[in-house]
């Protein structure tokens, strides 16, 4: 038991060490500052940017840069949506898996493009290497457009007054290049030496002890497995993800896999405070995100670590904890701590069956989800946060007798307006599209594995994983139908892109704003106070909206249990 | 004027009540958009109600859904109340005020014939057009706010100011103005009407109150978005639990769903939000400060830069001469004697105090053949002509200047007395006789006895202030490090107080000033807050966005104060409505759903009776809680300049930690009342 936490807590202190240096690196590559990788790098993005033909010296303003991520993101829609209905006459197919249907292919092309990653098909036999290697781009290229969007608004609140900051395709072309490719590179290496798969060939084959054959599915794995957790998709190679064996070998891919998925959402944090020159604001931040993260992870790695009561009271000895569902390499602690770090990050990758979690876990999973902040995806999480930073600000100015002010400039109706639209657009998306499905039990029930409570947290789960962006699921659902793959597909769009103009707007308006310089009676926004208020603002926000929907949900299952 | 601070007199509360009902119109109603959402449920709950008396058996009793309109009802009348009560106050503020001008004869001048001889006619003040002229002699009530174009007059303004002591005001400069419903107690004056009947300041404000021009502020717009969009959460989560419940086979009422709607949804601030903003008005207007809209009130609160003139406000009204400082080779005597003779004509408090310095009396002094110099602002100096001999009293390079250009030289021993006043904080006045230094009076400054405190406390606050004053920067800067004060303009014109505004503003910064004269206004309208004196000039009264009546320049202190209790009152008040949604949940969703789902009762933290009682008890205690708050809405949230991350601990700890535990507390007391009723 307690080699098991201390592995946990290494975890998560790794994660923080890795990112730091990290968040000063991207902070350089925001600001165009001269790192020793320019070398290559400048040539590669001179080459790349004479290729594509685009102007990527022009500043642009908040409108353009919104304009320019939904024209490349389009594109890559329709380019996702012809390789996968086409897969089975395309090359690099040779198992011969059949290419998608309408419906699911569009669930698929919209999930890996904003970066959700929820699958309603099985990768080994859904897909051809074609269609693993164009998700794979989508892997790299969502990130990245999350990561520029967030680094857009990063230059827009260091602005003084200007209505233009930034290139959008500059920037897009530098965190692919010199952020996500290279550490991609490193991780898929790490992941070689540990026996997994990276090969165009098709399925192997054994013989086993009983002496039938048995096919094994292969591919590139260890190179989209490293970019799955790098740019928090989360989408896995094969169906069951990272407890596949040969997605995730051993306990030291886990542990690589857990902190890949960490370091570039906290390392955008600490890449705002050397941006800002004001570290003190991201360590209140990454204090808020992490007093967040370990609220939600101590109670989940707790009730996994005990197992299930009534089990205990039957007399069966549960020393490994909840083990239903997970994988004896990795054990009920760790798996906890993967299903939380998995879920405030929008990754989504699972290493063990999210539907046989305790009810209380399975509660913190989707509580890690509604906020979706606590870190949050590459650069989106930040977005996420900047909101309730906003909404924190205008109480806090209030109470404190002025007029609200957030690094200089006045926080005014108009922002309030789209910061509380942003708001709202969660919990309308989880709760309409969960109020739709069981509203329409003709659709849905027949997909459900169970009835009741954990039947109606199936549903929530499922809405609420393609609301946050984050595409793992209470496995357990059918959802490759046509009603999930439309839904869920739709809640995906506009959880994705709305969330993402908002703060960009915002920002945009307040970068265009009249500087204010500080004064006695401005209130900091880089204290603990003020990290408390946003704190109380989120959680405030998150339970409020969403309090009903867990007690039909985990909060009954919880005390059903305990009875 | 009346005086009564009492929050609940018997009068207004009357015409509060009858308010409350007319305000229930949904044409009024949809102005705040919480209310009118609490307005549409209890609609929905009277259709309930009547649908259950004839017979449907799904919705619970007729006495439970009848129960529950009835709370949601009086929600609603609280909030009016509250909106109408505000109202009623400041109304009642304005027209003790407006009182004062009722109806009294105004004695008319009309030009006749070419050479414009002027007749009178003696007619009521309601019949006065701005542009009029009438005519004031003592023992008259002026009939309407006018300029005076002609005379001077001691005029008692008790009845507006509250102050007793009369105030002289004359044509000319920047003491012309009188206000309706004072009265002239000495000499006559003949005055020009400047505001036409029911334009006043007086009446804009009222109008302001009564809700008819009522607009929103920014900050009260921004605001009431961010409570629409609380609103709107709730209405989805309300919305959505209906299919829910079905799902989990736990049928909910819809007097049940309209309960947990109006309890979420931030009625509380939104019930007192508009009460709160009057209130501001009514409390700038209780200080005697006439606003001319809401927003400059608010604005006021976020002042950073507060430009205050030296006389009066930093120091005791004006100089007092201190010591007589002869040049070399001059008798002191003379000195004196000379000195006393160009002051014997000099009106001016700093003349009177030269004259009581010498301890002589004037009248003992020959003044046949003399001609007095009066002091202009070109030559900056005053005097005397008497018997060959020219005295002239004035500024240092003034005299320096006349001196030099008669060919006499300017003493350094002079030069080094001037310097040496100077140093500390006083004035030099030099004097000389036939164009030769005679020697120097130092004039010095009284410092306001806790003047310095305030400025400490506004520095707490965050703003910055500075002095404006005639003064050398020597001077200035000595009488400003004394006051307190964080910055001063030296030898200030009109024109320098303009720059500053403009530079400070140019910084992002806000200003607030206050000012009297006709050259003050540019300045006034530049400043974000302006406060004209009720005494200045129409031109700077229309300048600016508040009048005060009582002509006290530290009155922009209590002004800022006014504001900042405004946003201040605002932010708690939310603060504390969202958090008490945590126990309305502890309360209403554990009662909807605990008979199909009886192991939620672990939920029921409370231990509430029933899930009725735990319902109804929430939404009273919802109800309640408007009425409980009223006088904190109306008095404002206390403002303490302890820096604003002390103040927002302090804050949310008291309504964001106190808004999570009161409602437990209330919800379950009301609860054991209510459990023995039904």
């Amino acid at each position: 038991m307690v080699p098991e936490l201390l592995g946990i807590v290494c975890v998560f202190f790794l994660s923080v060490i890795c990112s730091i240096p990290l968040g000063k690196y991207i902070s350089k590559v925001f600001l165009y500052e001269y790192t020793r990788l320019d070398i290559v790098f400048n040539r590669l993005d001179r080459w790349i940017i004479t290729l594509s033909g685009i102007d990527a010296t022009r500043q642009m303003t908040w409108k353009d840069h919104v304009k320019s991520l939904l024209y490349i993101n389009g594109v890559w829609f329709f380019l996702s949506m012809a390789v996968l209905m086409n897969m089975s006459h395309l090359p690099l197919n040779p198992d011969g898996n059949p290419s998608m249907s309408f419906d699911l292919a569009f669930n698929t092309s919209v999930s890996f493009i904003t970066n959700t990653n929820l699958q309603h098909y099985s990768g080994e036999t859904g897909l051809s290497y074609l269609g693993q290697l164009i998700l794979m781009l989508w892997q790299f290229l969502s990130a990245a457009s999350g990561i520029t969007v967030c680094a857009v608004v990063f230059m827009a609140m260091k602005e003084t007054k200007s209505e233009a900051f930034g290139n959008f395709y500059s920037i897009f072309i530098r965190s692919c290049t010199r952020i996500l490719f290279p550490l991609a590179i490193v991780t898929a290496i790490l992941f070689l030496f540990n026996g997994m798969p990276m090969t165009f060939e098709g399925k192997d084959s054994i013989t086993t002890l009983q002496g039938e054959q048995q096919y094994i599915s292969r591919g590139p794995v260890a190179a989209f497995t490293a970019i799955k957790h790098l740019g928090t998709n989360g989408g896995g190679f094969y169906g069951v993800n990272s407890a596949h064996p040969l997605e995730n070998p051993n306990y030291f891919t886990a542990i690589i896999q857990m902190i890949a998925q960490t370091i570039i959402p906290m390392g955008l944090v600490f890449a705002l405070g050397y941006m800002l020159k004001n570290k003190k604001f991201s360590r209140m931040i990454f204090g808020v995100m992490t007093v967040g993260f370990i609220i939600l992870v101590t109670p989940t790695i707790i009730s996994e670590m005990q197992g299930n009561p009534n089990i205990t009271a039957m007399g069966i000895q549960q020393t490994m904890g909840n083990m239903e569902g997970k994988e004896i390499r990795f054990g009920s602690g760790l798996s906890g701590y993967w299903s939380i770090i998995t879920t405030v990050i929008s990754t989504g990758s699972v290493n063990a069956m999210h539907d046989s979690f305790m009810p209380l876990s399975t509660m913190n999973q989707l509580l890690a989800m509604m906020v979706n902040g606590f870190y949050g995806g590459c650069g989106v999480g930040f977005l996420n946060f900047y909101i309730f930073i906003i909404l924190a600000v205008f109480i806090s100015g209030l109470m404190v007798g002025r007029t609200p002010e957030f690094l200089g400039k006045k926080v005014e109706a108009k922002e309030i307006k789209i910061a509380m639209l942003i708001a709202l657009l969660h919990p309308f998306l989880i709760l309409k599209g969960t109020a739709l499905a069981t509203a329409l039990p003709d659709y849905t029930t027949a997909s459900l594995s169970n009835p009741g409570f954990h039947g109606f947290s199936q549903i929530l789960y499922e809405f609420t994983s393609s609301s946050a962006n984050n595409g793992s699921g209470l496995e357990g659902l059918g959802d490759n139908t046509p009603f999930w793959n439309i839904a869920c597909g739709i809640v995906m769009v506009l959880a994705r892109y709305l969330p993402i103009i908002g703060p960009i707007a915002i920002a945009g308006i307040l970068a265009n704003k009249k500087y204010i310089p500080e004064s006695n009676g401005t209130l900091k926004t880089d204290t603990p106070t003020f990290g408390l208020m946003i704190f109380a603002v989120i959680i405030i926000i998150t339970t409020l909206s969403f309090f009903p929907a867990l007690t039909l949900g985990p909060v009954a299952e919880y005390f059903s249990l305990i009875k | 004027m009346s005086t009564s601070s009492s929050l609940f007199q018997k009068d207004l509360l009357i015409e509060a009540l009858k308010q409350s009902f007319i305000k229930l119109d949904p044409r009024l109603m949809f102005r705040n958009p919480v209310m009118f959402t609490v307005e549409i449920g209890t609609a929905v709950m009277l259709c309930v109600c009547i649908w259950v008396l004839f017979g449907e058996q799904s919705q619970g009793s007729f006495i439970y859904n009848t129960a529950i309109f009835l709370i949601l009802f009086f929600t609603l009348l609280f909030a009016n109340f509250a909106e109408a009560l505000a109202e009623a106050r400041g109304k009642s503020q304005a027209e003790s005020l407006r009182k004062t001008r009722e109806e009294t004869p105004a004695k008319k001048i009309f030009s006749v014939g070419k050479s414009h001889n002027h007749q009178m006619e003696i007619i009521p003040s309601s019949q006065l057009r701005k542009g009029d002229m009438f005519y004031c002699e003592a023992g008259d009530i002026i009939p309407a706010d006018g300029e005076i174009i002609e005379g001077l007059a001691t005029i008692d303004e008790s009845a507006i100011t509250g102050e007793s002591a009369p105030v002289i005001r004359e044509a000319g400069g920047d003491k012309s103005s009188v206000t309706g419903g004072t009265k002239v107690l000495s000499d006559t004056i003949m005055v020009k009407v400047t505001t036409e009947q029911g334009e006043s300041f007086l009446d804009t404000m009222i109008a302001l109150v009564e809700g008819a021009s009522r607009q929103k502020t920014p900050n009260e717009i921004a605001l009431t978005i961010l409570l629409a969009g609380f609103t709107l959460v709730f209405l989805i989560v309300t919305v959505t639990l209906q299919p829910f419940a079905d799902f989990a086979h736990a049928p909910v009422t819809i007097g049940a769903l309209i309960s947990l709607f109006v309890c979420l949804i931030p009625t509380t601030i939104g019930g007192l939000l508009s009460a709160i903003g009057i209130a501001g008005m009514d409390r700038a207007l209780r200080a005697n400060v006439i606003t001319k809209s809401g927003r400059a009130v608010e604005t006021a609160g976020d002042i950073d830069v507060l430009l205050l003139d030296k006389t009066g406000t930093i120091t005791i009204g004006n100089r007092k001469a201190t010591h007589f400082y002869p040049a070399g080779g001059i008798d002191n005597a003379h000195f004196i004697h000379s000195v006393v003779l160009s002051s014997l004509a000099d009106e001016t408090p700093e003349g009177k105090s030269i004259i009581e310095l010498a301890k002589v009396n004037p009248r003992d002094y020959r003044i046949n053949n003399a001609r007095f110099i009066k002091f202009t602002a070109e030559t900056r100096s005053s005097g005397i002509d008497i018997d060959n001999r020219r005295i002239r009293k004035g500024a240092v390079d003034a005299i320096k200047l006349l001196c030099e250009k008669a060919g006499n030289p300017f003493p350094t021993e002079t030069a080094n007395t001037v310097n040496q006043i100077s140093n500390n904080g006083g004035t030099p006045l030099v004097v000389s006789e036939n164009e030769k230094i005679l020697g120097v009076i130092e004039l010095q400054d009284i410092i306001k006895p806790g003047i310095g405190e305030r400025f400490q406390r506004l520095r707490k606050m965050g703003i910055k202030t500075v002095m404006v004053t005639g003064d050398n920067p020597l001077t200035a800067k000595f009488i400003a490090e004394k006051a307190g004060v964080d910055d001063f303009i030296a030898e200030a014109k009109p024109e320098d107080k303009m720059n500053y505004i403009k530079k400070e503003q140019a910084n992002g910064r806000l200003v607030a000033m206050m000012g009297d004269g006709t050259n003050d206004a540019p300045a006034l309208a530049q400043a974000d807050v302006g406060v004209a004196m009720n005494s200045g000039t129409q031109a700077a009264k229309e300048a600016g966005n508040m009048v005060d009546l009582d002509n006290d320049p530290t009155k922009l202190i209590e002004i800022v104060e006014i504001g900042k209790q405004l946003l201040m009152t605002r932010g708690t008040l939310t603060t504390f409505s969202i958090a008490n949604d945590v126990a309305k949940y502890f309360a209403i969703i554990p009662a909807l759903f605990i008979v199909a789902v009886p192991s939620l009762q672990g939920l029921n933290i409370m231990k509430l009776h029933s899930p009725e009682s735990a319902i109804l008890s929430a939404i009273i205690f919802n109800a309640v809680i408007i009425p409980f708050l009223i006088p904190l809405a109306l008095k404002g949230v206390a403002y303490k300049p302890i820096g604003a991350e002390a103040l927002l601990r302090r804050n949310l700890l008291i309504y964001g930690l106190g808004g999570i535990i009161i409602p437990f507390i209330g919800i379950k007391i009301i609860d054991l009342f209510v459990s023995q009723c039904i």
